[in-house]
């Protein structure tokens, strides 16, 4: 079965892409920052930070003198008398308290309301802009580039699936008005929270050069309302999908033979496959995890601090070993809010840009990828023998049941 | 192609309902993150 392989040999394709993502954005020195320390001799201050660490700092290098500033942030109980110089401060300098700020040791009282206000400087934070800006960004254009050109080369050298057999004329139903209706919900949204996500994320780099500050305030306000307010869509077609075809897409035997080969990609005929062939059920099922996964983060970050996941994900996942097993090491269990969104939003956006690349080659097959394959949720009502070549079991089901039907019986003589 | 207009209109539909209701429940996003929604008088 010829068409049916390309969204498997896609998937693989895209499994590959997140697998280097993963490998080269974790392993970075953005992401491992401690690796990247430098040395410096802090013996003429006592440990406390030298000329040399400001320096780099400056220069956008990094530093290890954490520990000496975070842990130099006035002493209350060695203050002054009241009557004496610096009384007031309660021992405590203005350095003492912007870095007990910054390191978040300080004794912050406010009057804004919500569970992250008391933080007033997250220094935390730097690791997570840099991977957004550098890895994330970079490598997940690369892969939705990269998916692009390998679909284009493939259509270079295959060209349009065709129809093998000669055309009957006559038309089968595929989808009814409902599934198609679902199926369009979720792709709409899917396309239109994609393209406002893409925004978000790069269009500081790519827009503000473009069109400047102010259509890009403009933009990019429109596409936070989008993004925020179509993912409801989203997320109830992924419910309508799920409950109207999960029947169709539990694996079974047929599956099997259809992988051994390989979906016709090596010769031998269309394998013979029901309603969903192994292919489409590992595009369905993708779509279901990775969309569900999508959703989980995306509504952690609709909420603000409502809803933090990754404390007690990665609690969860140190108790299975399985981070050390991968060279990660322990992952972090107490997190301030504000990382909580940080892995929020950086899990968001990569599961996004995977599932972003597996569509597009779902969007290629089921398009001018393949002759007869938009009838399917274009009208649809689907030719016979594109039916018969690609769903041969489901068309048998299908014929078995309009003979079997009432109107059709064979009157008894 | 009606199943197709018809999704998408859903989804316009869709996104303005949920940005009144979010709004209902206190999650506008022009008021959320505001000093008059935030701050506390007392």
């Amino acid at each position: 079965m010829r068409d049916a392989r390309n969204p498997l040999c896609f998937l693989f394709v895209a499994v590959l892409a997140l697998t280097t993502l993963l490998t080269a954005g974790f392993s970075s020195p953005t992401f491992a920052q401690e690796a990247a320390e430098t040395e410096i001799d802090r013996s003429a201050t006592g440990g406390a930070t030298t000329l040399e660490d400001i320096m780099r700092r400056q220069q956008g290098l990094q530093t290890n003198d954490n520990a000496s500033r975070a842990s130099n942030v006035g002493d209350p109980s060695a203050a002054a008398g009241l009557s004496e110089q610096l009384g007031t401060l309660g021992g405590a300098s203005d350095p003492d308290l912007w870095r007990g700020m910054r390191f978040n040791a300080a004794d912050v009282t406010t009057q804004v309301r919500g569970p992250a206000s008391e933080v007033l400087i997250q220094d935390r934070g730097m690791w997570w802009l840099q991977f957004r800006e550098g890895p994330l960004l970079t490598y997940g254009g690369y892969l939705l580039l990269g998916t692009l050109g390998f679909l284009l080369l493939f259509f270079l050298v295959r060209g349009r699936v065709r129809i093998d057999g000669e055309k009957t004329g006559r038309r089968i139903e595929r989808f009814k008005n409902f599934e198609r209706f679902g199926h369009w919900l979720l792709a709409g949204s899917f396309i239109l929270l994609g393209i406002t996500g893409l925004v978000s994320l790069m269009g500081r780099k790519f827009l503000i050069p473009a069109f400047g500050h102010d259509a890009f305030a403009w933009i990019a306000g429109y596409s936070k309302w989008v993004h925020n307010n179509v993912s409801w869509a989203f997320m109830i077609a992924l419910v309508m999908i799920f409950v109207m075809w999960v029947v169709h897409n539990l694996p079974d035997k047929t599956d099997i033979k259809w992988l051994a080969k390989g979906g016709g990609l090596f010769g031998g005929g269309h394998p013979p496959a029901k309603k969903f062939n192994a292919g489409q059920k590992l595009i369905f099922w993708s779509v279901i995890v990775l969309g569900a996964s999508i959703s989980v983060s995306g509504l952690s970050l609709l909420f603000p601090f409502e809803l933090p996941l990754f404390a007690k994900t990665f609690a969860v996942l140190n108790s299975t070993g399985l981070p050390e097993m991968l060279g990660f090491g322990v992952l972090p269990e107490t997190m301030t809010p504000h990382e909580e969104m940080q892995y929020a939003q950086l899990w968001h956006a990569i599961v996004s840009f995977v599932l972003m690349a597996i569509i597009l080659a779902h969007i290629y097959i089921g398009s001018v990828g393949m002759e007869g394959a938009y009838d399917a949720m274009g009208s649809g009502m689907v030719e016979e023998q594109w039916a018969k070549e690609h769903h041969s079991l489901w068309v048998e089901e299908v014929q078995k049941r309009e003979r079997d039907a009432p109107g059709n019986a064979t009157p008894a003589e | 192609m009606k199943a197709m207009i018809l999704g998408f209109i859903a989804i316009a539909v869709i996104a303005v309902s949920g940005d009144l209701i979010m709004d209902q429940m206190g999650w506008s996003a022009e008021e959320q993150g505001s000093s008059s929604s935030n701050v506390r008088l007392d």
